[in-house]
This record gives C-alpha cells, sequence and structure tokens, in this order.
C-alpha cells in the first residue's frame, strides 16, 4: 500500500514538472503583454516599456525566464502578481478555502441526490421517473452555468425573497477568519445567526456548481446499476429470495460504486472550471473567479503558479480517490 | 501582509467595530472590482482609487464635489509665482491621522508628510521606492510628475514650495489626483522600523473620512467614518463596499436591499430601474469622448476634405441609439461639454451622405476600400465597437467606401493601433483624468503625443493647434486658457483627425432613501456626503 502511495506520489513530479512547463508557456502565447494592457489608453513610451518589462524580467529569452521560475519554485517562491504585488501564495491561500467549502457542498448535493437517483431509474428503467430523471440530467449537463445562475438568483433571491443575492455572509456579521471556511468560522464566532446565515448564502451557488456534476452522475450511477444488474451474482441473490434491499445495497450497488466513484473524483476538475463562473455570479471570492482575472489581464505569475497549485490538489484528490477504490472492492486493494 | 498578520487586523478591526453603538449607520456600496491594493501612488484602477484615495486620504488640493473645479483641501491657500515655475502650498493646521491597532500618531499632519508622498514616487533612492517588488509609480510618470517637478522644499512646517521646470497650468489639477493621495510619514517610519513596510499597502493610514477597517480580498472592503475630520465630518458610521463584480448581480442586490448604491449598471437595465419604485437613477454626462480616428499620414486620410467627407456619411445619431441604446450625446468636440473651455459654438458636420459621396468624388476618391478597428472590450465610452463599427460600415458602403471590420485581443489593439503606417482607422475613447483639457488634447492630438508611446492614434500633428496647447499650458489665467483651447477646437474641427462618435451618460442607481450622493464627472464613487433618510 505504502509502496502505491510512493509510486503515485513520485508520478506527481514528472506530472508537475510539465504542467509548470504548459502553464508558462500556455500564457504567453495568448496575444497580448501585461505591461500593454497596464498602461491602457494612454499608452507607454517605448523607454517606460523597456523599463518595466526589465524590472518584472521580461526582457531576457522564453527559457531564461523559465528556468529563473523554476528555480524560484524549488525555493518555495511562487512569484508575486504584477496587478496587486502581493505574493501569489498568500492571495492563494487566502482565496482557497472559499472554493473549497463551494466545492465540496456541491459535491455533496451531487452525490447525494445524483446517486439515488441513478439506483431508482435503474431500477425502474423505462418508468416515468426514469425519463423525467434522465430528461432532467441531459438539461442539467447542456446548461449553461451563468444564465442558470442569474436565472436562480432573479427566482428565490429577487422574486420570492428566499435567498441572499451573493456573497458569503450578511454584512452584519463581522468576524476574524480563523480557517476561511465560512461555515466554521460562523460557528467559532459565537455570534446568534451567523451559521444560519453562511448556509443560506451556500445555498444558490452551490446548487449551480452542483448541477453538472449531479447530471453526470446520475447518469453514470444508472449505467453502472444497470450493467450490474444483469450480472449472475445479482439473479443469484434474487434467486436466493434476497430481500430487493440486499440485492441492491450489498450486490449490486457495491460493485457498481467503481465507475461511479471515478467519475465523483473526475469531477473535481470540472467544479474548478465551473468555480469560475459560479464564482463570478455570486461575487464569491475564490480562486476561480481569480484565476479568471488575473488570465484577462497577463498575470504571468499568478496564472502559472495558480494552475500549478489548482493542478496539484486536483490530482491528490484524484489519488485519494484511487486509495477508496480498494475500500469498496477488495480485488482491486492495493499491496 | 502574512496571513497570520490579516487575521490579527481582522481580529483587532473587530474589537474596533465593537466599541461602535450596535445599529450604526451603515451605508453599503456594491462596488464592481477588488481594489488592487490601498496605496493609492503605485495603481491605476478608479476602483483602486475608490476604496483607498477618496475614501481613506486626501491631497493638498482636492476637486469640488460633481465639479472638477479645485479647491482647498490639506493645502488651505497657495500661491503661484508670476513666472509660474513656483506654487507655495500652506498647509491646514491641526490635521490628525488615522490611527490603527499598530500606530497612533504623536504629530499632526506637516510638509513632512507632503515631502513624503512625492518624494517616494520621484526618487528612486528613496528607501519606499520600492518597498513592494515590482513596484512602479505609473501616474506619477504618466503625468509626467517626474519631468516637469524640479524640486520640493519644506518652507516650514505649514509650508511646501514646489518648483516647476517649466510652467504648467494643469499642475493643480494634477496634485488633487488620488495618486498624491497624503501619506503619513511618521506611519512610514514606524513601519520601516518594525520591517512590516508592506502594511502601508493592507493597513492604510491616511487623513480622510474614513478610516480602513478590514478588507477580506474580493469580498468586503469595511471602513468606519472619521470622527477626528477635519472637513465636515461623514453623516454615516459605518462604510461597506460589497464587492460584486457582475451588474446584473449588482443590481439584484440593490434591489434586494443587500446594497444601498451602485456603479455601471448594464445599459439593458436601466428601463427596468428607472420603472422600480423603491430605486432611483441619478445620470450626468460623463467626462469621456469615444471616436474613431483616421490615420492621417497614409494617403488618402492625410486630406481632410476626405475625412470630413467621412465624417458627414456618419449617423451618428443612430450609432448612439443603437451602441449606446440612446445613454450618449452626439459628440462635435474632441472634449465633452461638461469640461471647461468646450466650444459650444462649433457647428457638427451635417449628415449628407449625397454631399459626402460628391465630395470624395472631388478629391479623386474613388473605389475605397478601409479598415475599421472595433476594440474588443467595453469601456464607459465604447459599450460595444463591433456594433458601432458595423453602423460606420453601412453608413459608408452607402456613399461608395467599402469596409473591413478588424479586431485584436485588447493588448495588441493598444499597441498595433500605435504602429507607425497603421492601415485603417481605430474605434477608440478617453476618459478624463484630472478634468482639464489638456489631459485630453496634449494627451490625444499633440504633436507630441504623435511619437511612438504616444495615445495620438490619428499621428496627427498640426503645428499651429500643438502651439495653441503649449501657450494654454504656460498660463495659469483660466479666461485665457479657455480662449486658447477654443480656437483649438476650430483647427481640430476644420482638420477633422477624429470622427467624434459620442459622449456617453454616466448612471448611478441608488436606494431610494439614500441622500446626499454627489457624482463626479471624473467617475470616482465617494461617499463622505451621503446619507440615509430614515
Amino acid at each position: 500500500m505504502l509502496k502505491f502511495i510512493l509510486s503515485k506520489l513520485l508520478y506527481l513530479i514528472p506530472t508537475m514538472l510539465g504542467i509548470t512547463l504548459v502553464a508558462f508557456s500556455f500564457i504567453r502565447l495568448l496575444p497580448g503583454d501585461p505591461v500593454l494592457l497596464m498602461a491602457g489608453e494612454r499608452g507607454v513610451s517605448p523607454e517606460r516599456y523597456a523599463e518595466i518589462s526589465a524590472q518584472l524580467g521580461y526582457d531576457k529569452p522564453l527559457w531564461q525566464q523559465y528556468f529563473t521560475y523554476l528555480g524560484d519554485l524549488m525555493h518555495g517562491d511562487l512569484g508575486h502578481s504584477i496587478v496587486t504585488k502581493k505574493p501569489v501564495l498568500a492571495e492563494f491561500l487566502a482565496l482557497f478555502p472559499a472554493t473549497v467549502e463551494l466545492a465540496v457542498v456541491a459535491i455533496i448535493i451531487a452525490t447525494v441526490i445524483g446517486v439515488p437517483v441513478g439506483v431508482i431509474a435503474a431500477i425502474k428503467r423505462g418508468s416515468w421517473f426514469d425519463q423525467i430523471s434522465m430528461t432532467g440530467a441531459l438539461i442539467g449537463f447542456s446548461m449553461p452555468i451563468f444564465w442558470w445562475g442569474l436565472l436562480l438568483i432573479i427566482f428565490f433571491s429577487g422574486i420570492l425573497q428566499w435567498t441572499p443575492v451573493s456573497g458569503r455572509i450578511s454584512l452584519m456579521y463581522f468576524f476574524p477568519q480563523v480557517t476561511g471556511f465560512m461555515l466554521i468560522d460562523s460557528l467559532i464566532s459565537g455570534q446568534k445567526g451567523a451559521f444560519g446565515s453562511a448556509l443560506g448564502h451556500l445555498i444558490l451557488p452551490s446548487v449551480v456548481l452542483a448541477t453538472i456534476p449531479l447530471a453526470v452522475i446520475a447518469r453514470q450511477t444508472r449505467s453502472a446499476m444497470l450493467e450490474v444488474m444483469g450480472e449472475d451474482y445479482v439473479r443469484t441473490a434474487k434467486a436466493k429470495g434476497l430481500s430487493l434491499g440486499r440485492v441492491i445495497g450489498v450486490h449490486a450497488l457495491r460493485n457498481a460504486m467503481i465507475p461511479v466513484i471515478t467519475t465523483i473524483g473526475l469531477q473535481i476538475g470540472v467544479l474548478m472550471a465551473g468555480a469560475i463562473l459560479t464564482e463570478t455570479i455570486f461575487s464569491w471570492p475564490g480562486i476561480g473567479k481569480w484565476m479568471i482575472d488575473s488570465i484577462s489581464r497577463r498575470d504571468y505569475p499568478v496564472v502559472q503558479s495558480g494552475l500549478l497549485l489548482i493542478a496539484g490538489i486536483v490530482m491528490i484528490v484524484n489519488l485519494l480517490v484511487d486509495l477508496t477504490y480498494g475500500l469498496i472492492n477488495p480485488r482491486i486493494r492495493h499491496k | 501582509m502574512s496571513i497570520f498578520s490579516t487575521r490579527f487586523l481582522a481580529a483587532s478591526a473587530l474589537a474596533l467595530m465593537a466599541a461602535a453603538p450596535l445599529h450604526a449607520k451603515t451605508f453599503v456600496y456594491c462596488s464592481e472590482g477588488s481594489p488592487e491594493g490601498f496605496d493609492p501612488a503605485p495603481y491605476t484602477a478608479g476602483t483602486t482609487f475608490d476604496a483607498s484615495g477618496h475614501a481613506i486620504y486626501n491631497r493638498l488640493v482636492q476637486f469640488k464635489p460633481g465639479t472638477t473645479e479645485i479647491e482647498p483641501a490639506l493645502a488651505e491657500s497657495w500661491e503661484v509665482s508670476e513666472d509660474g515655475l513656483t506654487y507655495t502650498f500652506h498647509l491646514r493646521k491641526g490635521v490628525k491621522f488615522h490611527s490603527n491597532d499598530k500606530f497612533t500618531p504623536s504629530r499632526d499632519f506637516n510638509a513632512d508628510d507632503v515631502i513624503f508622498t512625492f518624494n517616494r514616487q520621484a526618487n528612486a533612492d528613496d528607501p519606499w521606492h520600492a518597498y513592494i517588488s515590482g513596484i512602479t509609480y505609473e501616474y506619477y510618470s504618466s503625468m509626467e510628475m517626474d519631468k516637469l517637478v524640479k524640486s520640493i522644499e519644506k518652507v516650514d512646517d505649514n509650508t511646501v514650495k514646489f518648483t516647476l521646470n517649466s510652467p504648467e497650468a494643469p499642475f493643480l489639477a494634477n496634485v488633487a489626483m488620488p495618486f498624491v493621495s497624503v501619506v503619513s510619514k511618521e506611519y512610514a517610519d514606524t513601519l520601516q522600523a518594525a520591517g512590516t513596510m508592506e502594511d502601508l499597502n493592507n493597513a492604510p493610514i491616511g487623513t480622510g473620512p474614513f478610516k480602513f477597517v478590514a478588507y477580506q480580498k474580493d469580498a468586503v472592503i469595511r471602513y468606519q467614518k472619521n470622527a477626528d475630520y477635519w472637513g465636515e465630518a461623514p453623516k454615516i458610521d459605518d462604510l461597506v463596499f460589497a464587492i460584486t463584480p457582475d451588474a446584473s448581480v449588482r443590481l439584484q442586490k440593490l434591489k434586494a436591499g443587500e446594497c444601498h448604491l451602485m456603479p455601471y449598471p448594464a445599459p439593458a437595465d436601466l428601463a427596468d430601474i428607472k420603472a422600480d419604485p423603491n430605486l432611483k437613477l441619478d445620470e450626468q454626462a460623463g467626462l469621456n469622448v469615444g471616436y474613431l480616428a483616421y490615420n492621417t499620414t497614409v494617403a488618402p486620410f492625410d486630406k481632410p476634405e476626405v475625412r470630413k467627407a467621412l465624417n458627414m456619411a456618419m449617423d451618428k445619431k443612430a450609432l448612439i441609439d443603437a451602441v449606446y441604446q440612446g445613454n450618449a450625446e452626439v459628440a462635435k468636440n474632441p472634449i465633452p461639454p461638461t469640461m471647461w473651455s468646450y466650444n459650444a459654438a462649433i457647428e457638427d458636420d451635417k449628415y449628407d451622405p449625397e454631399a459626402a459621396k460628391k465630395m470624395l468624388e472631388d478629391a479623386g476618391v474613388k473605389d475605397l476600400t478601409m479598415e475599421v478597428w472595433a476594440m474588443p472590450v467595453q469601456r464607459p465610452y465604447m459599450p460595444n465597437a463591433r456594433r458601432a463599427a458595423e453602423i460606420i460600415q453601412s453608413d459608408f458602403a452607402k456613399v461608395g467606401v467599402k469596409v473591413e471590420i478588424v479586431s485584436y485581443e485588447w493588448g495588441e489593439y493598444l499597441k498595433k493601433s500605435m504602429e507607425a503606417g497603421r492601415k485603417g482607422a481605430v474605434i477608440l475613447g478617453w476618459t478624463g483624468d484630472n478634468g482639464d483639457p489638456d489631459n485630453f488634447l496634449s494627451v490625444l492630438l499633440s504633436c507630441a503625443s504623435a511619437e511612438e508611446g504616444g495615445a495620438n492614434r490619428a499621428f496627427w500633428c498640426n503645428d499651429e493647434f500643438s502651439a495653441l496647447l503649449a501657450k494654454a499650458k504656460a498660463s495659469s489665467d483660466q479666461a485665457e486658457r479657455t480662449k486658447l483651447y477654443e480656437e483649438a477646437q476650430v483647427i481640430f474641427k476644420d482638420q477633422a483627425p477624429w470622427a467624434t462618435l459620442a459622449h456617453s451618460t454616466q448612471y448611478v442607481p441608488m436606494a431610494k432613501n439614500v441622500t446626499g450622493f454627489v457624482q463626479s464627472p471624473l467617475g470616482d464613487y465617494t461617499f463622505e456626503t451621503v446619507d440615509l433618510a430614515e
């Protein structure tokens, strides 16, 4: 087991190296120049341009810039934002908990609803429930997030006034950030009503973010269940006279869960992509919005180090997912 | 600032808040973006200035609310020498800087603070010049303060003398701008001794109407009223910026009562806002211009009559209806009508495709094909450049000119549009920095600005026009300057280096109970005068 984890971790190193190269060149391949974007309509004199470029190190050849970047990384220096002049890591750490909180709640919603819906749809294949839920999943999967988020805001926050429009907590609550997770910090603060307010603010954005993963998980669960339900051992279990609950819960679902868990793991990447739009609509101070702003301003250090951090986290989550297979199916337990 | 000190700051801020009465008057502004930082000197975004320079700081002089006129601020009065080279400022006494958990000022504001404010930007040897890695002072250099200011002297504790290299009338307007907001020298010294210089950018101390309390990145900025403010104290107790980037969401928040005022509504929402009984909409002509700049160095656009003919072929009214949804006025001059020295007597070119066609024929222009460049971004002065280019395309087609619309990524667009020998005409615009006509005319149309690194995208160099600007710049008599700029506008109209398109209107939606908000022609959002009716 330990050997398995170590070998996986070893794989991370060349992958991360590859990501630094991709992130570094990707943002530089985009046309546009951070210094010109900063100067705007006013323009910048050639001397001033040269001065600023030299200060940022952009006058050197690209390969040299890349190796300087790698060298800094080895020292744990992820660079400074060109725009805010602040360290990239500090900005990331300030914003990351908000994204994690949103993503975790979203994936819980997607799993808790998606798996049962998939199971029922599979058992009652062809029923009205199956038809409606799978059509719903198709619509959910193709929903433009931006439009969907705004629609929910207008309906639930505007017309019904059930939920707040945007932000993480009502502005009347003000307490120090201990963990960065608003649900936890609001509890620690001990301020009355703070937790409820934080929860209320989470509902719409997490539902919006959960929409696509929910659709994918429901469909994946359904097809995995259908496949397993046709297996001999399930038929045997049924023939032995086991209750339907036991046949599904113990024999079928457990085996059907392997591809479903893979799917859930893969949704982490989807969540990161979805977070970009969701965070923008709901004024959610997370890393999605941060990356988008940095790309549009060609803030090279933020984009390259931010991508590296996000990719690293997605890979670690996927490694953890790999490990959970063993818990469910002893046959693929790593020795 | 480390995560730890952010938390520490928030914690101490909390202690501060706890001391305030529980149901204080809190005003919430749904701002459109995050500040880049809180030091007003190194940044250039208006959003940053609203959050730092305007709320927390003051300058030697300031713009009278709602105008671009200069009035005393930290300087009670000033004198300009006969030759226009020295400015002597007499500083206000008894002005207190804010305090926070790490700093309590031991003295009032004085001349040292003023000198520190300018020197740290001007002088590369100053330990504060590069106190954050990668920091630059873009406004200081782009307003050419580095070339302009020869020396700054402390005459006594309450008097500062600036000596300039050449007379420059807009100098006073420059020192009213946020980038020269006065910072505390004493605070800087304290931070330097403690080895926490970055806190100048993270935990700002100023003399302004509001004290900084806390900033949660990309989410919320909190301020508290400065009870010791030297001017009229704010009427609200707490000011909160709730950062809300999307315009439709800002409006939903305003409607739901989650904030009191918002900037930049989406043009499509204006009718809805006007119809809402709980909201009101303040409108004002913006200090901006949207234009189409021909390349006056390339045939056939080097002939004024050709440019004039094309201007006459343009139906600007229709363009304003389609592109600005009617929320703009037709521009006939390069400066907006709200600016002093605007020449109202000038007549705009009449929309007359027939006459335009004839003029082109007379000029020997046949089967002309040209590029029109459309910006890839939205700006208040130009909400939809692609649409504008399409309208120009169809207008020009009526006079036999074929238009090909091109666009580039924004940075490329700015760069390529300033390349000598550029083909085609460029859609662009400008929003004033300091309300001085020179900030439009010299920056966009002088001979000097036609050089590389300038912003004269018509590459138009008219000696007579530039001489008038130079003369106006050297005079400190506003009546004389007005006359000179009026004359310059006549030359501009006659030579037509641009098609002036529009001056867009600025809208500020707010809750019905908001009183006292004064729109700034410069597009600043300031809150020392606002109040909430019960």
